[in-house]
């Protein structure tokens, strides 16, 4: 280890006197984030060595090209040469210098630091807690088995800034509303899987990316070491919302870690309490505008017109095309009568929000939001977007069908 | 390398001919009708008609006219090394089309289906999460969401499948030493023997597709393995199909007189073909049928 | 379209020596030069249309939520960039040289299978056609436009995309088939077709750099087409090859990708690597440096290509041995590479230099696509991809291999061969504009992209975070110069190829230049080596 230190150290170095001038915002601006877990820093570290060594490559090959070209001109060097091989041994000797110093570039002064940062990272060994990564389109949702308590964590930029109709604030796409809350100095298993497609668990600090395969499931691990926050995105393209499902970790020290799961099992108790409660329809008209804008909008819109031929609108009147399996789900449900969304019955309406419509993108909500919730927004796309059903639908009912099912 | 046996013939370069663009045309239209057609477009299957008709009136006049260049004698030794190399590549290029099949199914066989079961192994971590709690590997398999299915016995239909294209095999050099020793009798029969043979073995194919379907369940639906059964068998039965035809094709020219002893391109170019066909068929029936 | 009288067309074909008039000249063309430029052409216009799209993702790109496209049509226009610029722009132009110079090089009269030769031209047209036929079909109302996965077409997602997949996939299809038969023809070619004396180790390294290349085309291509027909039907008829319910699993989709496309990678490069040492010997006045160590190269690079295709898939959660494995064995690539780069430099090495504009985009191929090179090699780390992979780091590195590579090398050849093919001499002024610009142009769009990848941008997103914002600015600012700067690339080849303001060119052309092509005059007659020509 200290001879990788010292190694370390005259990197740093020499980088910096390579990027003297940009040395100051450095790190802030095109470098890696600065690692907080012993796996990032190892990549760092290679990244660094890399960054030298193809620094000193690529000097040197135009270096001689410079040279080449200025002192082989036709204006300089009026007669070619005509050798077309290395002859005799020594030249052959010095020809072929250039591939043993690649092949020790390769196999030596980067596959050895590489081999030990690749089992290092499949070491999942002595994790002392383990938590349940899924991802959505579009969202990620975690789970933590051992306290019982699990969220899903949606982009909380509001719409308003991303069309560009109000000023951005700092963490523009990358802030949550309920980011992964980790304790620091504990190695921590990620179990990860993926109810739709293939997405990528991506936090730059931590140094890990992990593509989640649907039907599989995929581990990695982290060790965080500083408390702070932590901000990552999906990593794999997993359709039109592949922007907008970033991943925000929370890191804190491992006592303020009890702290939070205490105040996060209350929370949830809570809300499984507002299961039997009873809500006004004006409550449940401003909940459900809060859900439908953070686990709807990114495919029905904001203005709930959808976008034509993909998602359908949730508004009243207006004509729908799409795939065969969502309008033959659509017609089955009453949603879809002569070309048009319609409002059907509202046990169909809540089905479909617990469970989505297989083959489609229309995720299911079941494990996702509470009973409240999808009353809350199901209650909201019926009494606003020009549709007036005026049905007000209760926690009750949606967790009937919810057990029922 | 390369002597030119025959120096004071140029190498024949055809005139400018219709027939390339024209089945460019014939398979853009028959890729365009798939695509709607899978898209449930009721213009899929006009299309479709319009690309294969296309495609078959083009395929006839282009082999007919290379047909009638061969028989007014513009073809030389290179030209015919020409075709030669060509219809050899080509054939490597099938190969490797069935070889990934033949990877595919080692995958989801030998990678896949493990993978998946293995999370439920008894010690792992991974074990509380596994998103298939009953699933475990065996094959064949149907997937952890599938349909139970019986599988082929290959003791049965397959195994007189084997006999019969290893015969038809041997039929097809019986008639290619005929057609060299100048035995047309000989040719005419074992070509019409190896049609017969190739005709009887896609007929059992079939009853079996329909027996898999009605009385074993196995679809291609049944997970991986109706998956990589049908995509095997399916494509291997297209190419005996057409491997079939060719031969048909084979027979009519002889029939018409064509082929000499010496120079007869296109029946090897055929029989090539069959053996190669041939030869897929025994893997399958190792891997796909058997093991 | 029925068979005429043979015996007349055929002593047409042997004594006439000049092209058929009007448009038949090309429907129905079997001369290889004929072909050679169709593809050159058809090739040309698609690097525009791809070069469109490219402006197109660049403008959603100037600020973080510029509303250029829609996040679906955004997803639609970088899968079809992608698609285009490979399959239907360099891979066209690469083999519209194969075809316009193999038959000179080698010094045979035409490609030995010419009427398949032009079957395979005309299908490009054709899957091109079906590629994007899907946005003139939802203007009218039909389905959700083009295919929207990404060029790679990973599945699941490309079993939930729309109707557009379909089309993709079945334009895939007659890719591979037109592929196929020009690989073909260029085996068979090359075989049969040499001039007495031109033994295969004469052969230019041009020929040989395709004779790997068509080698390559036929080992892969058949795999994504059989890849592409499982797509389909996991799509349309209930099969689970991608699916885990069934017991499928959507990685076996990447490999299956993968074992294609990165020989691809080499199926792109390889033909102006091949190019690369004519030019550059040609302006050093020097012979080839290390002719049997640039062949043997390819022969290596060709094999090595097929076998380290997964280090594509370093974060999709392979078991750890076959991470180790595939990240030793690509990094074992980089010896072969090297050893064209050693050629190249020694090929130059006290030679006799001038710059026309062929010799500084050979020189500008050097360094970017060595650029591209020395990124790679960092990729290749399993360890550290975890970092670079799907990030701007990464597209930028394929693109400083592929424009710096392919498209650097074209644009060298183009210049190099246009007054071989047309007669007259492009304006030098104008060329060397282009290379100015093209290289200032092309470094301002994608070294800010390195630095977004390592700052942590991921890529395939139309709107980002702010920190992000300043150097996208000026990759878009680049992209708009670069996209700019080839408007004169155009009105050169248009104003050599159709103007009479440019110098006669003579039949050698350039003075160092040298290989049977340049015994013919300038432009070529019709029909070339009707008898072959001696070699010593």
């Amino acid at each position: 280890m200290s001879g990788e230190k010292v190694l370390r150290l005259g990197l740093s170095g020499v980088i910096g006197a390579a990027f003297l001038p940009v040395r100051a915002q450095a790190r802030a601006f095109y470098n890696f984030q600065t690692p907080v877990t012993p796996i990032a820093r190892d990549v760092l570290f290679i990244h660094d060595l890399f960054l030298v060594i193809i620094a000193i490559l690529f000097a040197a090959g135009i270096g001689l090209l410079l040279y080449t070209v200025y002192a082989h001109s036709r204006r300089r060097h009026r007669t070619a040469a005509t050798f077309t091989q290395p002859v005799g041994r020594k030249q052959w000797l010095w020809a072929s210098t250039p591939f043993v110093a690649l092949l020790i570039i390769d196999y030596v002064v980067l596959g050895i630091p590489a081999l030990h940062s690749i089992w290092a990272l499949a070491d999942t060994r002595g994790a002392e807690m383990t938590v349940q990564v899924t991802a959505h389109q579009w969202h990620w949702q975690y789970q933590y088995p051992a306290y019982g308590i699990g969220f899903s964590s949606d982009l909380s930029t509001p719409a308003r800034q991303i069309d560009d109709r109000a000023p951005k604030d700092k963490h523009f796409l990358l802030e949550v509303n309920h980011p992964l809350v980790l304790p620091t100095h504990e190695k921590v298993l990620l179990v990860l899987a993926s109810s739709d497609v293939i997405h990528a668990f991506w936090v730059p600090a931590f140094g890990v990316k992990q593509d989640v395969v649907p039907g599989y499931l995929r581990q990695t691990w982290v060790e965080i070491d500083k408390p702070g926050v932590y901000r990552g995105q999906c990593a794999e393209l997993c359709g039109v919302g592949h922007a907008f499902m970033p991943i925000v970790v929370q890191a804190v020290p491992p006592a303020q870690f009890q702290h939070w799961v205490a105040a996060e099992r209350a929370r949830e108790a809570a809300v499984q309490a507002t299961a039997s409660a009873t809500y006004s329809e004006a409550q449940l008209i401003l909940r459900g505008r809060q859900i439908f804008q953070s686990n709807c909008a990114a495919c029905h819109q904001s203005n709930g017109l959808g976008l034509p031929g993909a998602f359908p609108p949730i508004a009243a009147g207006h004509p729908f095309a799409a795939s065969a399996p969502m309008l033959a789900a659509l017609r089955a449900r009453g949603f879809y009568r002569h070309g048009l969304i319609v409002e059907g019955p509202v046990p169909n309406h809540i089905r479909i929000v617990l469970h989505g419509i297989p083959g489609t993108p229309m995720p299911s909500f079941a494990a996702q939001l509470s009973a409240a919730d999808i009353a809350a927004v199901i209650t909201y796309e019926r009494n606003d977007f020009g549709n007036h059903t005026g049905d007000v639908i209760e926690p009750a009912t949606v967790a009937a069908l919810k057990d029922g099912h | 390398m390369n002597a030119v046996t025959e120096p004071h013939r140029p190498y024949y370069i055809p005139n400018p001919s219709p027939y390339p663009v024209v089945l460019s045309g014939a398979l853009f239209l028959l890729g365009l009708g798939a695509a709607l057609r899978v898209n449930a477009l009721t213009a899929g299957w006009w299309v479709l008609g319009a690309g294969a008709l296309l495609a078959v009136y083009v395929l006839f006049a282009w082999f007919g006219r290379v047909i009638g260049e061969s028989r007014a004698g513009v073809y030389g030794l290179q030209e015919d090394r020409a075709f030669r190399w060509g219809m050899l590549w080509f054939i490597t290029s099938e190969v490797v089309f069935f070889a990934s099949l033949f990877g595919v199914l080692f995958y989801e066989r030998n990678i896949a289906v493990p993978w998946l079961a293995s999370f439920n192994a008894p010690h792992s971590a991974l074990a509380p999460f596994s998103p298939w709690p009953h699933f475990t590997a065996q094959w064949p398999n149907g997937g952890p969401a599938g349909q139970g299915f019986e599988v082929v016995n290959p003791w049965g239909i397959p195994a007189l499948n084997t006999l019969l294209l290893l015969s038809s095999g041997v039929t097809v050099t019986w008639a290619h030493a005929g057609l060299r020793a100048g035995r047309r009798t000989q040719l005419k029969a074992g070509l019409a023997l190896t049609i017969a043979l190739g005709v009887t073995f896609l007929g059992f194919q079939l009853h079996e597709f329909s027996e898999a379907y009605r009385v074993l369940g196995l679809t291609l639906h049944s997970g991986v393995y109706g998956a990589t059964f049908f995509i095997l068998t399916g494509f291997h039965g297209l190419h005996v199909t057409i491997g079939a035809i060719m031969l048909a094709a084979m027979l009519a020219r002889t029939w018409r007189g064509d082929f000499t002893p010496e120079n007869h391109f296109a029946f090897e170019a055929v029989t090539w073909y069959w053996h190669f066909v041939d030869v897929v068929w025994l893997m399958l029936f190792v891997f796909v049928y058997w093991l | 379209m029925s068979a005429a009288n043979l015996s007349s067309e055929q002593s047409h074909a042997q004594h006439h020596d000049a092209p058929p008039r009007g448009i038949t000249r090309w429907l129905y063309a079997t001369n290889h030069k004929d072909i050679g430029v169709m593809y050159l052409v058809f090739g040309v216009l698609m690097f525009f249309v791809g070069g469109l799209l490219a402006e197109l993702i660049r403008s959603e790109l100037l600020t973080p939520t510029m509303r250029v496209l829609t996040p679906e049509a955004y997803n639609q226009v970088i899968t079809i960039h992608g698609l285009v610029m490979v399959f239907a722009a360099v891979m066209p132009i690469t083999t519209g040289f194969a075809n316009y110079l193999i038959p000179l090089m080698i010094g045979a009269p035409d490609m030995a299978l010419p009427r398949l030769n032009n079957w395979g031209f005309w299908l490009l047209p054709a899957a091109a056609v079906l590629l994007v036929l899907p946005w003139g079909l939802k203007l009218i109302g039909i389905g959700t436009g083009t295919i929207d996965t990404g060029w790679t077409m990973y599945a699941p997602l490309s079993i939930q995309a729309g109707p557009g997949a379909d089309f993709a996939f079945v334009a895939v299809l007659l890719l591979g088939l037109s592929s196929t038969m020009a690989s073909i023809n260029i085996l068979v070619t090359v075989a049969q077709q040499r001039a007495p004396g031109m033994s295969w180790l004469r052969l230019p390294v041009f020929v040989w750099s395709w004779v790997i290349t068509a080698l390559l085309l036929i080992a892969v291509f058949p795999a994504l087409m059989a890849g592409c027909i499982m797509q389909i039907t996991d799509r349309h008829f209930g099969t689970h090859f991608f699916s885990a319910s069934g017991g499928g699993d959507p990685v076996l989709w990447e490999h299956i990708f993968w074992f294609f496309g990165h020989p691809e990678v080499y199926i792109l490069l390889l033909p102006t690597a091949g190019l690369l040492p004519h030019i550059l010997a040609t302006f050093a006045r020097k012979p080839l440096y290390g002719y049997k160590a640039q062949v043997y190269s390819f022969c290596a690079i060709g094999v090595m290509s097929i076998v380290v295709w997964a280090h594509h898939m370093f974060t999709s959660g392979m078991p750890t041995d076959v991470n180790i494995y595939f990240m030793l064995s690509t990094m074992a690539i980089s010896v072969p590479v090297a050893v064209l780069f050693f050629c190249w430099f020694g090929t130059i090495w006290r030679g006799s230099m001038t710059f026309e504009t062929p010799m500084l985009f050979a020189l500008g191929y050097i360094v970017l696509f060595g650029i591209g090179g020395l990124t790679g090699l960092v990729l290749s780390d399993a360890a550290a991809d975890q970092q670079y992979h799907n990030t701007y780091f990464l597209v930028a590195h394929f693109h400083y291999a592929l424009f710096g590579g392919p498209i650097m090398g074209i644009f060298a050849a183009l210049y190099y061969y246009l007054p071989k093919m047309t007669g007259r001499m492009y304006s030098e002024i104008l060329g060397r504009w282009h290379f100015w610009l093209t290289l200032a142009a092309f470094n301002l769009v994608f070294m800010p992209q390195f630095l977004l990848g390592i700052a942590g941008m991921p890529r395939r997103i139309p709107d980002y975070a702010l920190q992000f914002a300043p150097l996208n600015m000026v990759s878009s600012i680049g992209a708009f110069a670069l996209g700019a700067t080839q408007l004169l690339f155009l009105y050169n080849i248009l104003r050599t190829a159709f103007g009479t303001s440019g110098a006669v060119a003579s039949a050698r052309v350039w003075e160092g230049s040298s290989g049977l092509e340049f015994t013919l005059p300038s432009p070529p007659p019709f029909h070339t080596f009707a008898t072959p020509p001696a070699i010593d």
